[in-house]
Parts: C-alpha cells; structure tokens; sequence
C-alpha cells in the first residue's frame, strides 16, 4: 500500500496539496474525473523520498488525502 | 503501516458542493476533528447560518438545525437553555455573522451564552454571488463595489474578533488563518480550546477562521491562498483576543 492515498474521484484540482509538498511528490494532471477535475496523484516511484509528514493531506480542502508510515521493526 | 492522518469521524465521507480550494472544507473539518477529541458527536447540535456553509447538515455527523440568517447565535441560545448539557455551536459566514446577524452575535456574546460561534471570514458574501461583505477589504472588488470598497461610502472592514473581545460575557475570541500548515495549527488548537471551554462552561467562545473563497475573489486556489497572507492577515491580525482563565458560570 501506498504511504499516501489520494482519493482521486472527488478531487478538485485545487492544487493546495502539491504546493505544499516540501519534496515535490504530488502532481496534477490525472485522467479526468466525474466531477470534470484533472486530479492529483502520488508518484508510487518516489514513495522512498516521502517522509509521511502528512503537510499534503493537511492542506486538502475536501479531505481526501489518508497518509500512512512505515512502522519501525523494534 | 499506521496510518498517520485520516478523516475525523464526525465529517461524513462524501462529494462536497464547494468550489475548488474553497476553505469551508478546512474549516468543517477542523470542528469534526474538535468533535472527535472530546468524544461529544452523539451530544453536539450544529446551529448553521445562511451562505455556503448552511449544508452542514449534509456533511457532519451530528444533529444540525438551520437558522434564519444571521439568526444562528439567538437559535443556539435556546438550544442550550433547554439543553445544557450540549455541545452547541454555530456555524456562520462573514454577510451571515457581521451584516443582517451583527445583533444576534453580539447580544450573545454579551449574554455570555455557553455556546461555540465558528466565524468563517472570507471577506464577501460567497453563495449569492460575490457582493461586499462588512469584512470586505477596503479596495476589494466585488459586484457591489465594482471599483473597489471605498470608506467614504462603505466604511471600514470590521473587526469582529477584537470587537468581541471587549465583551465582558466573551471567554475566548480568537483569530486564525488556514492558509498553510503552521497557521492551520494554531487553527486547530483555537478550534479545539473554544469546544473545550464551552464543556468546561467557561461562557461564549469565538474563532474566527481568515478563508478562501477564490471563486469571488476571481482567483485560482493558489492565488487565493497568497492573498491570506498578504492582504487579509496585515488588516486582520492573528492572535487570541481575550481567553478567561477560570470557569464563572457553573
Ligand atoms: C433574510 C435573508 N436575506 C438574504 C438572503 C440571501 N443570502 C443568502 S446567502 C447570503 C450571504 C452569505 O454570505 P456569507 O455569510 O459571507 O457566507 P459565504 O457564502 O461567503 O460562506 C445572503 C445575503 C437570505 N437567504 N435571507
Ligand atoms: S506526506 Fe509529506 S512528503 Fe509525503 S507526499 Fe505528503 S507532503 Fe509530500
Ligand atoms: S488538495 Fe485535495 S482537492 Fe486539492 S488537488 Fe490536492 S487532493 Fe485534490
Ligand atoms: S462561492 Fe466561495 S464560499 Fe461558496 S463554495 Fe465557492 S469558494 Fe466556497
């Protein structure tokens, strides 16, 4: 799973969640939604260099962002 | 994995009718998450004004009952007169609160009803179409001030925090602003302070939330966001106005 799930089918294409990313990681420009929306995404490549800060999901207006972190093996 | 942000419980899981980067979302989303931290959602009556935020019934888990507008503050007075042990708040815009409900509001406060007020101020009167507000920035086009408000007809934005403040009943007022992640911390802590005060019966607490409405301000999301922080928060300063210390009406 993903550390950060984006619930792309009510996204608005705001942008608030990309802008505040400090590592760049969310993009705008999916395929278009049912609300007529290009929405964010995550890039499951750079999921490595995502620090789960959660500033994206924060950020999101409509709430549609879950992030998850990588539990530590103790 | 653990999951380290998630939906509040309180806030139903659905499409919203905002405009993109509008920031009621924010805002509902921060009483839901002040709700869930106390565990009061089966005890929380939502009192909602008139303008964009009057859905709240469609979008958080608790009861909501909708007031004529501006009439929200006198509706959630007799809610909690008949029901003390209650959550009761509004939910109110800026046309909604400081235009046709500035009586309702400060005749509350100056009662010291125990009860929430969450301010959304987002300088102009969203759901009717942009016209100016009493918090409409001097300057600020809108399609009642095609050429910007201008104090010698319009008058001065008004303060609604620091007004008040003055108040004697008023046992929290603040400001805040959600345009970024420190801002919306604060946001978060006043919103939650102002729930907690009124479990403890502290009197009349008040949060005003600096917002976007980037639809009437004829702005991307993005735009809107920059204008927070450099043409709201210079005239509208953050900060908590007044926080009375120990609970007097018990
Ligand atoms: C008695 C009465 N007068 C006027 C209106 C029309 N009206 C609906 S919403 C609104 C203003 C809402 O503005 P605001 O409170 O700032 O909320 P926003 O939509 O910006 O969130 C007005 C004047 C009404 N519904 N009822
Ligand atoms: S959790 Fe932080 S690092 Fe990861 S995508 Fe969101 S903002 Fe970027
Ligand atoms: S902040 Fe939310 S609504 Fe805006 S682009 Fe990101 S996911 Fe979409
Ligand atoms: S008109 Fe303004 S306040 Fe109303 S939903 Fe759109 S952005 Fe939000």
């Amino acid at each position: 799973m993903p550390k950060v799930v984006i619930d792309e089918a009510r996204c608005k294409a705001c942008a608030f969640c990309a802008s505040v990313c400090p590592k760049k990681l969310i993009e705008l420009g999916g395929p278009i939604n049912q609300l007529g929306y290009q929405p964010a995404f995550f890039s499951p490549d750079r999921e490595g260099e995502c620090t789960s800060c959660a500033l994206c999901a924060e950020m999101c207006p409509d709430v549609l962002i879950e992030v998850f972190r990588e539990e530590k093996a103790s | 994995m653990k999951q380290v942000f998630k939906r509040p419980e309180t806030l139903i899981k659905t499409t919203t009718h905002f405009c993109p980067g509008c920031h009621h979302g924010t805002v509902h989303r921060l009483v839901a998450e002040a709700i869930d931290r106390l565990g009061v959602r089966e005890d929380t009556i939502g009192v909602a004004g008139v303008g964009c935020g009057v859905f709240l019934y469609d979008y958080l888990a608790v009861d909501v009952c909708e007031a004529p507008h501006g009439r929200a503050p006198a509706v959630a007075t007799g809610i909690k007169r008949v029901n003390p042990e209650k959550i009761v708040f509004t939910y109110q815009g800026d046309g909604d609160l400081a235009s046709i409900g500035m009586s309702e509001v400060v005749h509350t406060a100056n009662r010291g009803e125990n009860i929430t007020v969450i301010f959304v101020n987002n300088s102009v009167y969203g759901m009717t179409g942009g016209q100016m507000a009493p918090t409409t920035l001097l300057g600020q086009q809108t399609t009642t001030s095609p050429r910007g408000r201008d104090f010698h007809y319009d008058g001065y934005p008004i303060r609604m925090a620091e007004m008040l403040a003055t108040l004697e009943g008023v046992a929290f007022a603040a400001r805040v602003a959600v345009d970024k992640p420190a801002n919306l911390r604060k946001a978060k802590q006043a919103v939650n302070t102002a729930f907690e005060m009124q479990a403890k019966n502290m009197g009349f607490t008040f949060v005003e939330l600096l917002s976007a409405c980037p639809t009437n301000w004829y702005m991307t999301p993005l735009a809107a966001l920059r204008r927070i922080e450099e043409e709201m928060i210079p005239y509208y300063p953050l900060g908590i106005f007044r926080q009375r210390k120990a609970a007097d009406y018990l």
